[in-house]
C-alpha cells in the first residue's frame, strides 16, 4: 500500500491512522458522557504546557513536551471541576474560560519562545495546526504505542465502559470505581490529546475525537458497533487527512484530517443506515403509504 | 427474624442543606417496604446515602452485619427510570445482562450462560418478545421493567427501587409487584421508594413515612395511621382516604 511514498511516509500514515482510530474510540465514550467539547478544553489547553516543555529544556524534545501538554490539560480538566463545583458558574461556561485563556497563554508562551535562540527554527507553530511532516521516528512511535495502549485499554475493559458509561451509579454497586474510571478515561483523553497535537494540533485535536463517534452514531444501534465504527472513521480521517497534507509543501495536517473528517460525516447524516435523513425521510413516506392504504381500505370496507 | 439492614443515626445534605437528619431504623429480612413521605422529603437520598452513592456526614450503615464496600454483591438496585439516557444504543437484553456483570468479573466478556439468565429474567418481567428491541424504542413502562430484570439478573438478596412505579401503565404496575411478592416470598428483602399513599396498604406489608428523618416506621397496619401521615405531610397533604 502507498508504495509510492517513502518509508517515514508511509509509518507516519500508518501511525496517524492508529492516533485516529485511539480518538475515535476514546470520542465515542467522550459522546456518551456528554464531555464531547471537554476535548476541545483539554487540547487547547494542552499548547501552553507544550510551549513550556520546550522554554525550560531549550531545545525540542518530544517526550518532555508531552509531559508539559499533559499537566496544562489535566490543570485545565482541574480548572473546570473546581469552577464549576464552588461557583455557580456552569460547566459550559467553566469550559469555555479554561480553553480560551490557556489558549491564550500558550500563544503568548509561543511568542516569547520564538524570540528564544534556535526558537524561530524548532516548528513549535506547527502544535497549533498539526504538521504530521515534521514528525521524526521517534514521534512516530511514540505515537503508534500510545495509541496502541488506549486501543488495548478499550478492548480489554469494554464491558466496564459500557456500564460506567450507561448508568455509572449501577456499576458502581457492581463493584466497579466511578473515581477510578472517571480517572481512567481522564487519563487516556488526555494521553490521546498530547500525542496527537503534534500531528493534528491543539485547535483541530477535537475534531478528531468528536466527529467521528457522532458520524458513527448514524450508522449503528450498537454500542460495540458505534466503537469500532468510530475508531475506523477515525483512522481513515487521519491516515486519508495526514496523505492529503503531503501533496503540498508545508500543508498544515490538521486541516485536511478535519475536512476528511467531515466528508465521513456528511455521508453518515445523509445515507447513514439507521438514523441517516435518507432512511428517516423513507421510513416517514412509507409509513404514510401504508396510512393511506389503511384508509382506502377502510372506505372500501364501507 | 434477621435484620437484614441496620441504619444508625444517618445525616446528609447537599451543600449546605441538611436533607437528611439523625435517620435510624432497623429493616427485617423477608420485608416489602415502602418508603413515603413528600417531596423534598429525601426519600431517594436516602437510598443514595444507603448505598454510597451519596456521601453522608455521620452514621452508620451495615447490611447484613457488614459495611457496603463487602455487603456489596448482596444487594440489588432499580435506580429511577429518568436517571440514565436511553438514547445509549443498546438493547433490552444487553442492559439486563449488565445485572451480571458482577458476576462475569473483570477483563472478562460475558458467556451464553449469563444471556441465558438475562432472558430468564426479561421473562419473569414479561418481557421476553423484547429482549432485542432497542431501549430506545420501548414505552417507560417496559423500560422500567428492564430495569427490575437488571436486578433480579444481579440475583441479590436485598433489593432497593426508587420510584419504581412512577408514570408506569397498569401491565407494568402488576407485572412489577407481583415480582416484588415473589421475591418477598422467596426471603428476599425489598426497599421501595413509593410516592401513591394509596396504593401503600395494599402492596407493603411495612412502611417507613420519612420527613427528613424517620416519623414512624413499622408494620403499614399499625403504622400507616392518619395521625402519623399528618405528620410526615404537615399541612401539605389534601388526599385523605375515605377510610381515615
Amino acid at each position: 500500500m502507498f508504495s509510492f511514498l517513502s518509508y517515514n511516509a508511509q509509518s507516519v500514515l500508518f501511525s496517524t491512522f492508529l492516533l485516529g482510530m485511539a480518538a475515535g474510540a476514546i470520542g465515542s465514550f467522550a459522546y456518551w458522557k456528554r464531555q464531547s467539547l471537554m476535548s476541545d478544553a483539554l487540547s487547547h489547553a494542552a499548547l501552553p504546557g507544550v510551549v513550556l516543555g520546550f522554554m525550560i529544556i531549550g531545545e525540542k524534545n518530544l517526550f518532555v513536551m508531552i509531559i508539559g501538554a499533559a499537566v496544562t490539560a489535566l490543570l485545565g480538566a482541574f480548572f473546570i471541576q473546581w469552577i464549576r463545583s464552588s461557583s455557580r458558574v456552569k460547566e459550559d461556561a467553566a469550559m469555555g474560560i479554561v480553553l480560551s485563556v490557556f489558549f491564550g497563554l500558550g500563544i503568548m508562551l509561543l511568542t516569547f519562545a520564538n524570540r528564544m535562540p534556535g526558537g524561530n527554527q524548532s516548528g513549535l507553530d506547527s502544535f497549533i495546526f498539526g504538521q504530521a511532516a515534521s514528525m521524526v521516528s521517534k514521534d512516530v512511535w511514540t505515537m503508534m504505542i500510545v495509541a496502541l495502549i488506549v486501543l488495548f485499554i478499550t478492548v480489554l475493559l469494554f464491558k466496564e465502559w459500557k456500564i460506567f458509561l450507561f448508568d455509572p451509579s449501577f456499576a458502581k454497586g457492581l463493584g466497579i470505581s466511578i473515581t477510578k474510571m472517571n480517572a481512567l478515561y481522564m487519563a487516556i483523553l488526555v494521553l490521546v490529546i498530547v500525542v496527537g497535537i503534534q500531528a493534528v494540533g491543539v485547535i483541530l485535536m477535537a475534531a478528531l475525537l468528536i466527529i467521528p463517534s457522532v458520524s458513527a452514531r448514524y450508522w449503528t444501534e450498537s454500542f460495540k458497533v458505534m466503537v469500532i465504527l468510530s475508531a475506523l472513521f477515525g483512522g481513515s480521517a487521519g491516515m486519508v487527512g495526514t496523505l492529503l497534507s503531503t501533496f503540498g509543501k508545508g500543508w498544515p495536517t490538521g486541516p485536511f484530517i478535519v475536512v476528511t473528517a467531515s466528508s465521513v460525516f456528511l455521508v453518515s447524516l445523509f445515507l447513514g443506515s439507521k438514523k441517516g435523513l435518507a432512511v428517516v425521510f423513507f421510513q416517514q413516506k412509507r409509513q404514510r403509504k401504508r396510512m393511506a392504504l389503511l384508509e382506502m381500505t377502510k372506505e372500501i370496507e364501507q | 427474624m434477621k435484620s437484614v439492614l441496620t441504619v444508625e443515626n444517618v445525616s446528609a445534605a447537599y451543600r449546605k442543606n441538611e436533607v437528611l437528619t439523625d435517620v435510624s431504623f432497623q429493616i427485617k429480612q423477608g420485608t416489602l417496604t415502602s418508603i413515603v413521605g413528600p417531596n423534598g422529603a429525601g426519600k431517594s437520598t436516602l437510598l443514595k446515602v444507603l448505598l454510597d452513592l451519596h456521601p453522608s456526614i455521620t452514621g452508620k450503615v451495615t447490611f447484613f452485619g457488614e459495611k457496603y464496600k463487602t455487603a456489596k454483591s448482596k444487594i440489588g438496585y432499580v435506580p429511577q427510570r429518568g436517571s440514565v439516557d436511553w438514547d445509549f444504543p443498546t438493547n433490552a437484553l444487553d442492559v439486563v445482562t449488565m445485572g451480571q456483570y458482577g458476576k462475569i468479573g473483570w477483563l472478562k466478556w460475558p458467556q451464553k450462560e449469563h444471556k441465558q439468565k438475562a432472558l430468564a429474567a426479561l421473562r419473569e418481567m414479561k418481557m421476553e418478545g423484547f429482549a432485542n428491541r432497542q431501549i430506545s424504542q420501548l414505552s417507560g413502562g417496559q423500560q422500567q421493567r428492564v430495569f427490575l430484570a437488571r436486578a433480579l439478573a444481579q440475583d441479590a438478596d436485598l433489593y432497593f427501587l426508587d420510584e419504581p412505579l412512577a408514570g408506569v401503565d397498569a401491565t407494568t404496575e402488576k407485572a412489577i409487584m407481583e415480582t416484588l411478592k415473589m421475591l418477598k416470598e422467596s426471603g428476599k428483602t425489598v426497599m421501595v421508594v413509593h410516592h401513591d399513599l394509596q396504593t401503600v396498604e395494599e402492596y407493603f406489608d411495612h412502611v417507613l413515612l420519612l420527613n427528613k428523618t424517620v416519623i414512624a416506621h413499622g408494620p403499614t397496619n399499625l403504622t400507616f395511621t392518619r395521625e402519623n401521615i399528618r405528620k410526615a405531610y404537615g399541612g401539605t397533604l389534601h388526599w385523605m382516604g375515605e377510610k381515615r
